[in-house]
C-alpha cells in the first residue's frame, strides 16, 4: 500500500454530483437473526449497494447461535432483502455484495468461535481488499456488551492501527438510568476511543428529523418567531396504536418513559430548542444540543408536572384488546407505565417561560410523531368577541411519521358577509413534494458509521444528560405506591395528563 | 383521467388543470417544478414514461410538446392527472403557425416562482439564445447520444453554453467517476496514463476521457470497442493498473494493484433514473461545462483521431500519436 497521502485528483469540492463511497470494510453483525436485523440492517446494506454507495471492497459477516454455512446465511440475507428492500432486486447487485457474504456459528461467550471470526474477517481482508477496517454491529441485548466487546480486544479485533478504523455500533436502550449508562459507557470506551462509538438513535437518521434543521436554519421565515416572544408552550409527541405486543419480558420494569423520552423525545426537543450551530459539523451540532439539554430542567413539582399511564382493556380501533395488566407475562401489580407525559422548562433566553411538554404512549388512538410550537394569540383582536369565537392558537407543527411535513395553523375568514374567522391549515407534505422512496433511517446511519461521519449519532455526554433530565421523575415515579392511572386503549391518554395542561391553562392537540 | 382538449387555448387547458384537481380532492399539491420535454411522436412514448417515473421523485408539471404534423394553426392538449405520478402531465400537440410560437403556450402553464426545467430527448435547437422555449428555461437537459453525430452535437453545445445547461452523457458518467474517484481515494498513486475503451461514437467516452484528462493531466487514450457503451476504463500508476471493466453492461469487475480482483454493480441507466439525477440539482454544473468547453481546447487530440480510426474497422487500437504519447511518458 502507499502511504503517502496527496489529495485525489478526481475529487473537486464543486463537483457535488459524486457521492461519497464508503471504504472497503467489513460489517460484522452479531445478533444476525433478530427481527431489526432481517427487517432493517439486511435490506439497507442492500439499498446502499444498489445506489452505488458501499464500496466494491465490502463484506458482511453474520455472528449468531445457528448452525449455518456461508451458504445458508447469504440465502437469510437474500430473502430479507428481497422482502423488505426499498428500491427494486437487482441480480448484478446482489452478485457484488454475495461474494463478501460470510457466516460465523457460536456462542458470544465462545473462545473459538472469536477466533474463527477473527479468522474469517482476516480471510476477508485478504479476499475481498478490506484492508483491516471493520465495524462491529452489535445487535443484542445490552447484557452481552461487556462480553462482545472484551472477546474483540483479545481477539486484536478492536485495535486501531494507523490507516485502519475498527468501529462499534450500540442501539438503544443506552443504559437504564444515568448510573447504569455510565458504566455501560465505561465498558465499551475502555475499549474503542468515544469517536469510534456510533450509538443508533433511528429517529436521527430519518430525513423529516434532519429537515428540521433545514427548515429553522435554511430559512428566514421561522427563526425570527422561534423564541419566547412568540411561542407559548411546546407540545412533542410520540404515540403508538400498538401495545406492547410479545415484549413483555423487555418492557415490564423499563416502562415508555426509559425507552423512548430519553433518546428519541429528548433528541427531538434538542433539535427543536438549540441554538444555531456554527456549522453542521458533527462537533458542533453535539455542542449546541449538549448547552440545551443542560439547561433542560425536570419539573420542580413532580406532583403538578408529570403524568403516567398503563392502558386498561376495552376496543381499540375496531378491535378488542387486552389491558397492559391482563397481557402475558405482565405482573398484575406492575407499576411499569406505557404513557408518559412530562413538562420540561428550558432556562436560556431563548426559551424561558416556555414549557415544554413531552408526551408518549402506547395503545393511543393513531400512531404519530410530531412536534407542534403553539403560539401566542394576536395582542389585540379588532373584531368583536363572538366573531373570533372559534379562534384558537396559531402553531406551526412538524410532522415527523407517518404523512410526514410540515402544518401552519392560522385563522381566515369564512366566505360570507359577516367577519367570521376559522382556524386553517397551510400545509406541506413531504411526500407530495420529494421523493416516495426516501432513504430508510438505517440507511444513513450505516452509511454513516462505514465513512466515519459521525454527527448524526449521540455521544455518550448526551445519553448523560438526558438520563439527567428523566433520573428525578423515574425516581419520583419509582417512590409512589399506586399502580399508574388506567387508560381507555383508542384514547389520547389518561386524565391525568390532560389535567396537567389544564393547570397550566393549555390543552393537549389532538395530534 | 384523461381528459383530451381539442382546438383549444392555454387558459382552457390551466382551467382544466385546476378542475380535475379539484375533483380529485387535493387542490394544493406539492409540485416542485415544471419540466418541459420538446419531442416528435416518435420520441413521445419513452419520454412519456420517463418523465413521469421521474416525477415520482420530483413531483412536477410536466409539459409535452409534440410538434405534430399538418399545415392548419391547431392546439390540442391531454391533460392526464392521477394516472399513478403525484404531478401533472399535459400532452400538447402544436400545428402549423401555433408550432411557430410555442412559448406563447406554455408560458401561461409554467408553475408559479418555482423552476423551468426543459428536456431535448432528441435533436436540440442549434442556438439556444434564439429558441423560445429554451429561454423559459434555467435548466437544459440534451442528449448528445441521441444525434448522429455526437461529438459534434457536444462541440455545439460547448460553443452554445449557457449556465444550466447539461447533457446527458455527461449523467451517464457519474456512477463511473464515482468510482474512480473512490479508487484513487483507496489508492492514492500518481496515475500515469488513461486507456478509455467504449463504443463508436461514444459521447460520454468523449467527456470521460476530457474530465480525466484535465483532471489528472495525463493524455486520455480511446480504444473502440464492441460496447455496450463505455466498456473500460485504465489508469496506469507506477505498480500497475486500475481498472474498472464492465464488458455486459450490467457488472463490473474492479481492480486496484495489490488487491484481488472484485465485482460492482455498475447497470446502465435508463432515462427515468438520469432524468430523477439531473432534477436534484437547478444550479449550474461547472465540472461539466469546465469538461465540455475543454472539448473545443483543441488540446484534446484523442477523441478526434480514434474517430478517424475507426473509420479504417479496427477495433480495440489507439491512435499512433496517443500511443506514443503515452510511450513517451513512461
Amino acid at each position: 500500500m502507499i502511504t503517502v497521502m496527496r489529495p485525489n485528483p478526481l475529487r473537486d469540492p464543486q463537483d457535488r454530483r459524486l457521492p461519497r463511497i464508503a471504504g472497503p470494510c467489513v460489517l460484522v453483525i452479531f445478533g444476525v437473526t433478530g427481527d431489526l436485523s432481517t427487517k432493517k440492517l439486511m435490506p439497507a446494506v442492500y439499498d446502499l449497494a444498489n445506489r452505488g454507495l458501499l464500496p466494491p471492497g465490502f463484506a458482511l459477516v453474520g455472528f449468531a447461535r445457528r448452525e449455518w454455512a456461508h451458504q445458508d446465511f447469504a440465502e437469510v440475507v437474500h430473502t430479507a432483502v428481497k422482502e423488505h428492500a426499498r428500491t427494486p432486486f437487482r441480480e448484478e447487485v446482489w452478485q457484488q455484495l454475495s461474494e463478501g457474504i460470510r457466516f460465523v456459528p457460536g456462542q458470544i461467550g465462545s473462545e473459538e468461535a472469536f477466533s474463527h471470526l477473527s479468522e474469517t474477517i482476516a480471510d476477508l481482508d485478504e479476499a475481498r481488499g478490506t484492508g483491516g477496517n471493520h465495524a462491529f454491529y452489535l445487535s443484542i441485548p445490552p447484557g452481552l456488551f461487556p462480553t462482545v466487546v472484551d472477546q474483540l480486544r483479545s481477539h486484536g479485533l478492536a485495535a486501531e492501527l494507523p490507516g485502519r478504523w475498527s468501529r462499534v455500533v450500540i442501539e438503544k436502550p443506552f443504559g437504564h438510568n444515568l448510573e447504569s449508562a455510565r458504566e455501560l459507557n465505561r465498558i465499551v470506551s475502555s475499549v474503542f476511543p468515544a469517536s469510534s462509538v456510533f450509538r443508533i438513535d433511528h429517529y436521527l437518521g430519518k430525513e423529516t428529523v434532519q429537515n428540521m434543521m433545514a427548515l429553522r436554519f435554511a430559512n428566514q421565515l421561522f427563526e425570527p418567531v422561534w423564541n419566547n416572544n412568540y411561542v407559548d408552550h411546546v407540545q412533542i409527541t410520540m404515540a403508538e396504536d400498538i401495545g406492547i405486543g410479545g415484549r413483555a419480558g423487555y418492557f415490564d420494569g423499563i416502562g415508555i418513559a426509559r425507552d423512548v423520552i430519553q433518546n428519541h423525545l429528548l433528541q427531538l426537543l434538542a433539535l427543536t430548542a438549540m441554538e444555531e450551530p456554527n456549522s453542521f459539523e458533527a462537533s458542533q451540532l453535539r455542542v449546541e444540543k449538549q448547552k440545551v439539554l443542560a439547561a433542560a430542567r425536570p419539573p420542580a413539582r413532580m406532583d403538578l408536572h408529570t403524568a403516567r399511564g398503563a392502558y386498561a382493556g376495552g376496543w381499540a380501533g375496531g378491535e378488542r384488546v387486552k389491558g397492559y395488566l391482563e397481557e402475558e407475562r405482565i405482573p398484575r401489580d406492575s407499576r411499569t407505565e406505557t404513557y408518559a407525559a412530562i413538562r420540561i422548562d428550558i432556562e436560556n433566553r431563548r426559551w424561558a417561560g416556555v414549557p415544554f411538554y413531552l408526551r408518549t404512549g402506547k395503545r393511543l388512538a393513531r400512531r404519530v410523531t410530531e412536534i407542534a410550537l403553539g403560539f401566542k394569540r394576536a395582542p389585540h383582536l379588532p373584531f368583536s368577541e363572538t366573531d373570533t369565537e372559534e379562534l384558537g392558537y396559531n402553531a406551526i407543527v412538524l410532522r415527523i411519521q407517518p404523512d410526514e411535513g410540515v402544518t401552519l395553523r392560522f385563522g381566515a375568514k369564512v366566505p360570507g358577509t359577516q367577519m367570521e374567522i376559522r382556524e386553517v391549515n397551510m400545509d406541506f407534505a413531504y411526500g407530495g413534494s420529494f421523493t416516495e422512496s426516501s432513504p430508510e433511517a438505517y440507511e444513513r446511519l450505516i452509511l454513516d458509521v462505514l465513512l466515519g461521519d459521525p454527527p448524526l449519532f449521540p455521544q455518550h455526554e448526551e445519553v448523560e444528560l438526558s438520563w439527567e433530565i428523566l433520573d428525578p421523575i423515574l425516581d419520583y415515579w419509582a417512590s409512589l405506591a399506586e399502580q399508574p392511572e388506567p387508560y381507555e386503549p383508542g384514547s389520547w391518554g389518561p386524565k391525568g395528563a390532560d389535567i396537567m395542561l389544564a393547570r397550566d391553562g393549555f390543552s393537549w392537540r389532538r395530534p | 383521467m384523461i381528459i383530451t382538449l381539442e382546438g383549444t387555448t392555454s387558459a382552457k387547458i390551466s382551467a382544466e388543470l385546476l378542475r380535475a384537481r379539484r375533483s380529485a380532492g387535493s387542490p394544493a399539491q406539492g409540485m416542485v417544478l415544471t419540466l418541459i420535454i420538446v419531442c416528435d411522436e416518435s420520441e413521445y412514448s419513452s419520454a412519456i414514461k420517463a418523465s413521469m417515473e421521474a416525477g415520482r421523485e420530483h413531483p412536477s408539471r410536466i409539459l409535452l410538446c409534440v410538434t405534430a404534423s399538418g399545415r392548419n394553426a391547431s392546439l390540442d392538449a391531454d391533460v392526464h392527472i392521477g394516472e399513478g405520478t403525484p404531478g401533472e402531465v399535459v400532452v400538447i400537440r402544436m400545428r402549423g403557425a401555433v408550432a411557430a410560437h410555442p412559448a406563447s403556450v406554455i408560458r401561461p402553464l409554467l408553475l408559479p416562482d418555482s423552476p423551468v426545467v426543459i428536456w431535448w430527448p432528441g435533436k436540440a435547437p442549434q442556438k439556444q439564445a434564439t429558441d423560445e422555449l429554451a429561454q423559459l428555461a434555467m435548466r437544459r437537459l440534451t442528449d448528445a447520444s441521441s444525434s448522429v453525430r455526437p461529438l459534434a452535437a457536444l462541440k455545439a453545445r460547448a460553443a452554445d453554453y449557457t449556465p444550466g445547461d447539461t447533457d446527458l452523457s455527461w449523467t451517464r458518467l457519474t456512477p463511473w467517476r464515482a468510482l474512480l474517484a473512490a479508487a484513487l481515494d483507496q489508492y492514492p498513486a500518481k496515475i500515469k496514463s488513461v486507456v478509455i475503451e467504449s463504443q463508436r461514437r461514444n459521447p460520454s467516452a468523449d467527456l470521460l476521457a476530457a474530465w480525466l484528462h484535465s483532471r489528472l493531466k495525463v493524455d486520455a487514450i480511446r480504444k473502440i470497442s464492441d460496447g455496450p457503451g463505455l466498456t473500460a476504463v485504465r489508469m496506469t500508476t507506477a505498480s500497475g493498473d486500475i481498472a474498472l471493466t464492465r464488458p455486459d453492461g450490467l457488472l463490473a469487475s474492479y481492480a486496484v494493484p495489490g488487491q484481488p480482483e472484485r465485482l460492482v454493480a455498475l447497470k446502465r441507466r435508463d432515462f427515468t433514473e438520469l432524468l430523477s439525477e439531473e432534477l436534484r440539482r437547478m444550479d449550474e454544473d461547472v465540472v461539466y461545462e469546465r469538461t465540455v468547453k475543454s472539448l473545443l481546447d483543441g488540446d484534446e487530440p484523442a477523441p478526434k483521431k480514434s474517430r478517424a480510426k475507426k473509420a479504417s474497422g479496427k477495433k480495440v487500437d489507439s491512435t499512433p500519436k496517443a500511443a506514443k504519447q503515452t510511450a513517451g511518458s513512461r
